[in-house]
């Protein structure tokens, strides 16, 4: 069979298999977060916190708990990060830096896992799955508990209750993120991820020169890195080394886990709001997307141009044998679709228009389908700025789902929408104008590349990179912490406004009036929105860039 | 004593992070890897190590190794890997890829670029094995075929100077455009003099003897595969230094060839260290 029939059986095996999974774990998503029984062993965990798990919170108080959780978490994180050496399983590594651990706390928190580090030369087992692997399940966990607030916000009528955060965040956790962490564990081991505390063994080679074959809780990290869609590898090679991802079917696997519950959430949104309908046009609208998206970059790296590629023969620098040029491809295009950011092949080394998909990917805002959480929030977000166009366009009262996008919720959904590029592109021009943007490996439109890609991850809290760049700064870490921290949180609390906002209407009764949601129509239209919107805001810089680099 | 709101919300916090430090970050991978003790588990999660014939632990068959000497020359009697940027080269403890850009084809004082690299290798692994190192793009004493092309009027108009950027000996064209080629001296950054690169395809064929895995550095750094073309343009001197037949090698390529999962995942690749395993196990020197 050839390369790309195979890479086309791969990607259809994914959606056929995402398809199934839509209705049950979407269908397991939705009973889990309107259960209205606890088990006992989260009231163990209430009990523990010290919070009444039957009580409900405002939007205000949500998203103060949000805050709070995340700001003990980044300074746990930074605590833990700087006395590393004192605890056990530290493997010799040193205390991180000052302005390391702040990156690498900020990362870890807001879901992104940049990485500035190579883990295995400076991160020990017990700040591996303690403290970073803690923060792959907790973050994927509040994305989704702020992106089921904003749906209660549509399903809800005039109340200004949202739901418990701390309710929400044991839930996600316990009942979905920590089940099929494990069952994934399991199967990853089997396909030869390593798990265990080790050190590390030193074997003499076939050649005769020593190597340090290293150890390490690496598959349980894997599970909850990709479900999670947090992306920090155990390893600076992250999903492209072998002991995390060993052959080419743990690579499906993978896929499958960093999509798999993006790709399910429109259901439980559909499920909530009472009609199903909704939720398969909001996932239509993913798919569309992905699909397009994917199938470029494949036909990109397949099509090989550019000087090097040509020469070789074929798009594989930066890419191993197992995986081949489709299947990275498709995981690149998949990483950078969902906020995930780990990688099995290095970006940085694709071709110039097959490096540009990664990026267009997360500058589309991470929609399609979008992080754990994120994900759903953001395509909500895109959905309403389209039924206000749309409403512009016809003069039709704005309306979605049944509430009135107005002044006040039209001002959170613009706001927004304007966080992350506002961060991604005053980021890459303050790296330019400060000079830092000479620590990139390429020279020309590649170095720029870097740059912009280091920002445009940071900002949409992806993580992967175009990774040539030197990071390691005191200016970098500082500034692409700071590009995580606000890229992940103005935007929660803007969609718990609006949450707060949509919660307080009486639904309005659908009139002829109404701009239908559910259709073809309105899928086009939203994908056209965002389309549109991202190529105005993106286009110039990606001029520089890779467009540059590969017209 | 009851705290204030703000306060009272980051102690549930703080306790929150902690119950679930516990619950996740050490009951559950501990769980794991008590699991992954378990016959049948163990072997991978251990890392898939593998043994020579004396019974020594050698290496890991997912985790790739240099089969070079202590010069960095290949070492004869064994396939070779691929390139790999992880440390000196496959060196688990600082896995990394290259990270080099598609358009990276001109050398610097500090290293030679990406495109000169592949042209290198190519030659290289061209003599070892006996046939046509040549490919596109590739001078045939192994640098990329870049020239910088000086225009009268800065992109356009006549052409006043040519200089070919990698070579600093004979440029491999003599003249490009009716204008006669120069050689590179040392230090020189002619892009930022004005100077448009232009790639100089040659007459290499389209498909070079040398496959493309050979001459790329993997993701990781750390490959355990190489192509089969790759295994099978090696076979003839494995078998001329082992001293038997091509059709015994290509035997040993077959059995230790990791085809696509499921028949569509991935491409076929042969492990390199099982292979030479068994050529250790069955052809002994």
């Amino acid at each position: 069979m050839s390369s790309t029939g195979a890479g086309m059986i791969f990607l259809l095996t994914l959606l056929l298999a995402l398809a199934v999974s839509y209705r049950f774990l979407g269908d397991y998503m939705y009973r889990v977060v309107s259960d209205a029984k606890h088990w006992r062993i989260e009231r163990g965990v209430y009990r523990l916190v010290g919070v009444n798990a039957d009580g409900e919170q405002s939007w205000g108080v949500y998203a103060r708990s949000v805050l709070a959780f995340s700001a003990v978490s980044i300074l746990f994180l930074y605590a833990f990060l700087r006395m590393q050496s004192l605890l056990p399983l530290s493997l010799g590594f040193d205390n991180v830096m000052t302005h390391g651990a702040w990156n690498t706390a900020v990362s870890f928190v807001t879901n992104t896992n940049w990485q500035w580090y190579s883990g295995e030369s400076t991160m020990g087992h017990l700040v591996q799955m303690a403290g970073l692997a803690v923060q792959n399940f907790v973050s994927a966990s509040v994305g989704i508990a702020v992106a089921v607030v904003l749906v209660r916000g549509f399903a809800r009528r005039k109340t200004d209750q949202l739901g418990n955060f701390w309710v929400d965040l044991t839930r996600i956790t316990l009942r979905v993120l920590l089940p099929i962490s494990i069952l994934a564990t399991i199967v990853l081991i089997i396909g030869g991820a390593v798990q265990n505390l080790s050190g590390g063994t030193d074997v003499t080679t076939l050649a005769g020169a020593t190597q340090h074959i290293t150890g390490g809780p690496v598959a349980s990290q894997e599970a909850i890195k990709d479900l999670g869609t947090n992306g920090g590898g155990f390893y600076n090679a992250n999903s492209a080394h072998p002991f995390e991802n060993p052959t080419s079917w743990t690579n499906w696997l993978e896929i499958f886990l960093l999509l798999v519950i993006p790709f399910s959430l429109p259901r439980v949104f559909g499920r909530m709001v009472g009609q199903n309908r909704q939720g398969y046009a909001i996932v239509a609208v993913m798919g569309i997307l992905a699909v397009a998206s994917i199938a470029l970059t494949i036909g990109f790296e397949s099509a090989h141009g550019g000087t090097v590629p040509q020469a070789v023969g074929a798009a594989m620098e930066g890419k191993d044998v197992r995986f081949g040029v489709p299947n990275s491809a498709t995981f690149a295009a998949a990483t950078t679709l969902t906020s995930t950011g780990s990688v099995n092949s290095f970006h940085d080394s694709y071709t110039s228009l097959g490096g540009m998909m990664p990026m267009i990917n997360m500058m589309l805002g991470e929609v399609a389908p979008g992080g754990v959480g994120a994900g759903l929030y953001g395509m909500l977000i895109l959905a309403v700025i389209t039924v206000f166009v749309a409403g512009l366009m016809v003069g039709r009262t704005p309306e979605y789902v049944g509430k009135k996008i107005g002044a006040r919720e039209i001002k959170f959904a613009s706001l927004y929408f304007l966080v992350t590029p506002a961060l991604a592109l005053i980021g890459t021009a303050a790296a330019m104008a400060t000079k830092n943007h000479e620590t990139a490996l390429n020279a020309g439109p590649h170095g720029f590349s870097e740059v912009l890609y280091a920002f445009t991850s940071a900002s949409n809290n992806n993580g992967s990179a175009f990774a040539g760049i030197t990071v390691n700064t005191a200016w970098w870490n500082t500034a692409l912490g700071l590009a995580m921290l606000l890229g992940r949180f103005l935007p929660i609390v803007l969609v718990l406004g609006l949450a707060g906002s949509l919660a307080r209407q009486q639904p309005v009764p659908e009139s002829a009036g109404t701009l239908p949601t559910h259709k073809p129509l309105f899928v086009g239209m939203v994908v056209g929105v965002t389309v549109v919107l991202v190529a105005l805001t993106f286009l110039p810089a990606l001029a520089l860039g890779p467009l540059a680099e590969g017209l | 004593m009851r705290l204030p709101t703000w306060l009272a919300q980051h102690v549930a916090a703080l306790r929150a992070l902690l119950v679930f430090t516990v619950l996740l970050g050490l009951a559950y991978p501990l769980l794991m890897v008590a699991v992954a003790q378990l016959p049948g588990l163990r072997d991978r999660a251990n890392g898939s190590l593998v043994e020579n014939t004396a019974g020594k632990t050698v290496g890991s068959r997912l985790i790739g190794q240099a089969y070079t000497d202590a010069d960095g020359n290949p070492i004869p009697t064994y396939f070779q890997s691929r390139p790999s940027a992880a440390g000196d080269g496959y060196d688990p403890t600082a896995t990394a890829a290259s990270n080099l850009g598609p358009e990276d084809v001109v050398d610097t004082a500090d290293r030679a670029s990406l495109l000169t690299q592949v042209c290198e290798r190519s030659r290289a692994i061209g003599e070892l094995e006996g046939v046509d190192g040549s490919r596109p793009y590739c001078t045939s004493d192994g640098v990329g075929a870049i020239l910088a092309v000086f225009h009268r009027d800065g992109f356009t108009g006549p052409v006043t100077r040519v200089v070919s950027v990698n070579q600093t000996g004979t440029p491999f064209i003599p003249s490009y455009q009716g204008v006669p080629v120069d050689s590179a001296k040392a230090g020189e950054d002619y892009v930022a003099d004005g100077g448009v690169l232009v790639a100089i395809r040659g007459d290499a064929p389209d498909k070079p003897a040398v496959p493309s895995d050979a001459v790329t550095a993997s993701g990781s750094g750390l490959d355990p595969h190489i192509s089969i073309e790759y295994a099978e343009l090696q076979a003839p001197r494995i078998a001329r230094e082992r001293g038997t037949d091509n059709a015994t090698i290509q035997r040993l390529i077959d059995e230790h060839t990791d085809g696509r999962a499921l028949g569509f995942m991935g491409e076929p690749g042969v492990n390199v260290l099982e292979l030479n395993l068994a050529l250790d196990r069955e052809l002994p020197r």
